[in-house]
């Protein structure tokens, strides 16, 4: 499984403000298997990345293609069943439980008229299990703390048994306790379950303990890609973000850290 | 609902299979809606005998009571069970379309426009006829079909999602616009024109036989048939549409289909029986609080018990101030009004 995005242009039509959220011949390659951040300023083009790995969005230019074949060519079930996608925030019209919510996830994997049967069920409570939010399947989401619905979110999402998982800052309106938590969750089902992962996020501390790769966009450009290792620098940082700061190993946490300091002048 | 999670502290559900509790609301509510069938017919002000009403013994010509039963007051109850049917169904559908638990058939203008159809004919005449359709029901339907082009045209761009936030405005705009014409013809006219279009717009089940219901199936059987392939779509497009489409559901189609499926539903209605208000919100709440929210039980349901909810209300509305009859429309929305805002204030 692999994930290519391939000199990609996108504008939203006119009735976007001109040219914001724009991507201009962007390439990217996500790895089999690989955690890969992205990471950029408000309005640089993650989530409209995101939406076009997704098949949400279709390029106007270029191409992203899963295993070589364009997402064009794919039927939306058939990419659903391998691709799926956790959003920022997740808000439900009406009442489901967490075990409705979940099951949702089969959808692309049932027919027009198919009910979920066993397997599906089991299915979506070993989602739930791998995700620690067992016990809540019968609860309403409405009630679950932010945590326990992107967790749950994010069962949904496992529940269509995908190869690649796309997230949109997951853990963006979670407190530290609960982003940790997410986190670590992501890391085992990536290590667990070789669920390839694409992660756009401002958390540049909680990419530096997650991602093996970075994306930095600026202004709907790729600014630099690579290891984590080679592109979360003191100099890439400024000039993503125009802010100085501080990068560097840290012993206990065993990841790079980044403290930022100033806004550049 | 689901049951409280406070009774059943971190133990993993046993939910029921979705194919029972689908089998167990269709046989319960069916079972209601042809048992409110059966029964409303018994009531009126000439007494008759069930048992006397199916006594094959007696041939129809002889049987009075088989044929107050039958010819004059069982059209006047499948068109309380038609009408309720489709309201409820097309306000569960547009409730998950628009994301809005508020929405009602009558959200999308379609209506208002049905009634300004039927309005102009009954003020300034008309006597094109079609088949079993008679002026009044055909210029509703052609209002509502106008109404809901508007509506459509504006919220849809080729190749891209539709955008429920104009839908819902649209629909506002053009109901208040509409509203205002109706007003305007009500005020021109003289006073019998004026006194027949307000008691259209009270909703009236009393069609007289079963031609008119008859003449509105096929869009009712179109709409069905349209809502049979929606439900799973529309509890995705419920949670959301970005998530729908990443979990293979191809939303504007279904958006499409459930706006075309909803006027279509509203149409017949309308044309058939008047703006009946409040059946198309009450019911499919009324339906969630017993059923919870999957719209793969919710939309059968509320179809069901939206029929009898309107065929008791109907029975209600001729009875309770025999031999004067309240329009049907008057008992929904006393109902209804009341019970909508308690559900308000209950979400707040």
């Amino acid at each position: 499984m692999s994930l290519t995005v391939e000199h990609v242009s996108f504008k939203y039509d006119a009735h976007h403000a001109a040219g914001a959220f724009a991507l201009h011949d962007v390439s990217v390659a996500v790895q089999r298997g690989s955690l890969t951040g992205l990471l950029g300023p408000n309005g640089c083009g993650k989530t409209t990345l995101l939406r076009l790995m997704a098949g949400v969005l279709q390029p106007d230019q270029g191409e992203v293609a899963l295993n070589g074949r364009s997402l064009r060519g794919i039927p939306r079930r058939e990419l659903a069943r391998q691709v799926a996608v956790v959003p920022q925030e997740t808000h439900p019209a009406f009442d489901y439980s967490v075990l409705e919510m979940t099951l949702m996830g089969r959808h692309p994997h049932l027919g027009v008229f198919e009910l979920e049967g066993p397997d599906d069920i089991a299915i979506a409570q070993d989602s739930l299990a791998a995700t620690g939010t067992a016990h809540l399947a019968s609860r309403p989401y409405a009630t679950l703390s932010g945590g326990e619905k992107q967790r749950v979110v994010i069962a949904s999402a496992l529940a269509q048994s995908p190869d690649v998982l796309l997230l949109d800052e997951p853990t963006a309106s979670l407190d530290l306790a609960y982003q940790l938590e997410v986190a670590a969750l992501m890391a085992r089902l990536n290590r667990d379950r070789g669920v390839t992962m694409v992660l756009a996020t401002h958390d540049l501390n909680l990419a530096a303990s997650l991602c093996d790769s970075l994306v930095l966009l600026r202004a709907g450009r790729v600014l630099a890609q690579g290891p984590t290792r080679g592109v979360l620098t003191g100099a890439l940082v400024q000039q993503l973000y125009n802010v100085e700061a501080d990068v560097r190993f840290h012993e206990a946490a065993g990841h790079l850290t980044v403290v930022p300091i100033r806004r550049s002048p | 609902m689901t049951v409280s999670e406070s009774t059943l502290p971190r133990v993993a559900a046993r939910p029921r299979p979705i194919r029972m509790r689908l089998a167990m609301t269709l046989a319960a509510y069916g079972g209601l809606a042809i048992a409110t069938c059966l029964l409303a017919p018994l009531v009126g002000s000439t007494p008759i005998s069930f048992t006397r009403v199916f006594d094959r013994s007696i041939p129809f010509v002889d049987n009075v009571d088989a044929q107050i039963f039958f010819v004059a007051r069982m059209p006047r109850v499948l068109a309380g069970a038609v009408v309720g049917a489709t309201l409820a169904a097309a306000g569960v559908v547009l409730q998950a379309l628009l994301r809005n638990p508020l929405a009602t058939p009558f959200t999308l203008g379609v209506s208002a426009g049905a009634a300004l159809g039927a309005i102009l004919v009954i003020s300034f005449g008309g006597a094109l006829t079609l088949g079993p359709l008679s002026p009044v029901p055909l210029a509703s339907l052609g209002g509502a079909f106008v109404a809901g082009a508007i509506v459509y045209a504006l919220a849809t761009r080729p190749g891209r999602a539709m955008s429920t936030s104009i839908l819902l405005l649209a629909g506002v705009t053009l109901n208040a616009f509409f509203s205002a014409l109706i007003l305007f013809v009500q005020y021109m006219a003289d006073f019998t024109d004026a006194y027949r279009t307000l008691r259209w717009m009270m909703g009236d089940l009393d069609v007289g036989s079963f031609g008119p219901i008859v003449g509105t199936l096929p869009l009712v059987v179109m709409a069905f048939l349209i809502f049979a392939a929606l439900p799973s779509s529309l509890n995705l497009l419920s949670v959301g549409s970005d998530i729908a489409a990443t979990r293979g559901v191809d939303v504007g189609r279904t958006q499409r289909l459930a706006f075309v499926g909803s006027a279509l539903a509203t149409s017949a209605a309308v044309s058939l029986a008047g703006p009946i208000g409040f059946v198309g919100i009450v019911v499919p709440h009324l339906v969630r609080l017993m059923t919870g929210v999957d719209h793969r039980i919710v939309l059968p349901a509320s179809a069901l018990f939206g029929a009898s909810f309107l065929v008791a209300c109907d029975l209600v509305a001729r009875t309770i101030l025999a031999p004067v009859e309240v329009p049907v429309g008057v008992v929904t929305a006393m109902l209804g009004g009341p019970f909508f805002l308690w559900l308000l204030i209950r979400r707040g």
